[in-house]
């Protein structure tokens, strides 16, 4: 067992995603508490992995991992950290996070933490903050065991703080990623031709609690008035209401504008992840 | 194809959750079937109309009131509902997905859906721990799942419209974000016929697991911000709205 603690970073098209350096920042805190070393861990070819700054980074440059892939992504993690035993393996929770680290956790027994806000070292063990119920309570919890699996919020941790020169050292896939049950077959990407909500200076946003579609001309009017574009919460959109460029969240759009007024929106954590700027 | 969706009861957020020891006071609060559920039983019965099969609803009943979701879901289509009868409220998702494994284990199933999370998810989501004590492939956020034959298509959500087309091999465990369309509505007279005839198979909970997870605390956020409440009539506040808009020179 050693005290390192593992960061598993995201990236896409080439670029890595900001809870990749949220995370390394908060390792590199977290390992000197622990007396152990902050090491990035790159999955995939087609990404220069040569940005953080952490005290080692590993990449595992595999042109078919190029492609997020939840079985080959999960397989080869549990391959390296059953090599490495770091003290702490932290996951983004997001929508490729999410598929890993509770799979895991069930394979290794490790314990997880999800919807992770905050980690701190404490009696040789760490204790992880952890946003549940809609973000309407906070627990704290202490992992038991060698191996503990965090998986991040993004946005909670600074972004600067995991922003380096580290050289990474190029491994080959400790696991042979040639043949799986998950195929990646082909990229969707977004669609196009509508408003570009992440360009906007004012938004009214809507949500679930406007009731019903024909409760979007009413949106669109108060817009209208005020010179500012119609966006929405998931619900809105998966209920065919708005199309899904008008977004705002998680797995929607990251938007920054001036007035963000939201109509008929609870405020999850899910959904504050894509306007916390605005 | 035989499709096997497992549900989450959890305390519902709609209201404050009070806090008893180190933990939420699950005497206190109303359970609920987790959102993400009702995509995913929606997802199933789309998928059995399209190409035909069954779809079994299984849920841990955690304090004796699940049979209301499980009505709920036969009123959707579902052909069987079974109930893992734990009476344990505080029963963590790696506890709920070892005694949902072991009565899936002898189900046959092709594909089993699970809803991409739930928000008591402290310990990570159902889903793809089942997916672990099955020994099966998970894939999660899933927006769309079209069976062909012994394999799936499978369309997982990244963000802001982007995602990606898998292929699945079956058996497999699918985290559901959305079906391709709204879940459905049953009418109420649908559900209490439900509840008159229908039967909820039981199971004992079977298995062992933990979350390893020691609580130290529990509590609301600490407010760090502030908010200003406008009282008044529907016109006053819009008209202080309006002035506070202007104020800023957003309006
Ligand atoms: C992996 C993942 C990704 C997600 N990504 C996103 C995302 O990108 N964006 C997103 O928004 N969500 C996302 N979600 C969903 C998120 O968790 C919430 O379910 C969602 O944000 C809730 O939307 P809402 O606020 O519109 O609905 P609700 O939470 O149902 O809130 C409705 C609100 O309307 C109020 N209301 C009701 N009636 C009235 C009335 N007459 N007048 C005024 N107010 C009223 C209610 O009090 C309530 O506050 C994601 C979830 C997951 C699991």
């Amino acid at each position: 067992m050693s005290n390192d603690v593992f960061v598993i970073t995201e990236h896409m098209d080439g670029k890595f995603s900001d809870v990749s350096f949220e995370m390394v920042g908060k390792a590199k805190e977290l390992a000197s508490a622990l007396g152990g070393q902050a090491v990035a861990v790159v999955v995939g070819g087609g990404v220069s992995s040569n940005g953080f700054a952490s005290d080692s980074t590993i990449h595992i440059d595999d042109a078919a991992l190029s492609n997020f892939n939840p079985e080959a992504y999960g397989k080869v993690i549990e391959a390296l950290v059953k090599e490495k035993s770091p003290r702490v393996v932290m996951f983004g929770w997001t929508i490729t996070g999410m598929d890993v680290a509770a799979w895991l956790s069930a394979r290794t027994r490790a314990p997880l933490v999800a919807y992770a806000k905050d980690v701190r070292a404490e009696g040789g063990g760490i204790v992880v903050s952890s946003q549940v119920y809609g973000g309407k309570l906070m627990a704290e919890v202490a992992p038991e065991g060698d191996m503990a699996i965090v998986a991040c919020l993004a946005g909670s941790f600074p972004v600067e703080a995991g922003q380096g020169s580290t050289a990474a050292t190029t491994m080959t896939s400790p696991v042979d990623v040639g043949s799986l049950k998950v195929k990646f077959v082909e990229a969707i990407k977004p669609a196009g031709g509508d408003v570009d909500i992440t360009a906007q200076a004012k938004l009214v946003s809507i949500g679930r609690g406007i009731g019903g579609k024909e409760n979007v001309e009413l949106a669109e009017e108060l817009a209208k008035a005020l010179g500012a574009t119609v966006s929405a919460s998931r619900p809105v959109v998966d209920a065919g209401w708005l199309p899904r460029t008008r977004q705002v969240g998680k797995s929607g759009l990251k938007v920054k504008p001036k007035l963000y007024l939201m109509l008929g929106i609870s405020g999850a954590p899910e959904h504050l992840e894509g306007m916390k700027s605005a | 194809m035989n499709i096997v969706v497992t549900i989450k009861h959890i305390p519902s957020i709609a209201d404050d959750l009070p806090v008893k020891g180190d933990n939420v006071d699950f005497d206190s609060v109303d359970f609920v079937l987790n959102e993400w559920d009702e995509h995913s039983i929606e997802q199933a019965v789309l998928i059995k109309e399209a190409v035909g099969g069954t779809v079994t609803v299984i849920g841990v009943d955690l304090i004796g009131e699940l049979d209301n979701a499980l009505h709920l879901a036969l009123a959707k289509g579902a052909d069987k509902v079974v109930k893992i009868t734990a009476d344990d409220p505080a029963a963590d998702s790696h506890m709920q997905a070892k005694w949902l494994s072991e009565a899936i284990k002898g189900m046959g199933a092709n594909m089993v859906f699970a809803g991409v999370q739930a928000s008591n998810d402290l310990d990570g989501q159902i889903g793809p721990m089942i997916a672990a004590y099955l020994d099966m492939p998970y894939i999660g956020g899933v927006s769309s799942v079209e069976a062909n034959g012994d394999s799936a298509t499978v369309n997982k959500e990244f963000a802001g419209g982007a995602g990606a087309k898998y292929s699945v091999s079956m058996p497999f465990v699918a985290g559901v974000q959305s079906a391709p369309k709204p879940p459905r509505y049953a009418p109420v007279s649908k559900v209490r016929q439900m509840a008159q005839s229908a039967t909820v198979e039981k199971v004992a909970p079977s298995g062992d697991a933990s979350s390893g997870l020691a609580f130290k605390k529990m509590a609301p956020p600490v407010v760090t911000g502030h908010a200003e409440m406008i009282e008044g009539s529907s016109k006053e506040v819009a008209a202080k709205i309006v002035e506070l808009l202007k104020s800023k020179g957003l309006a």
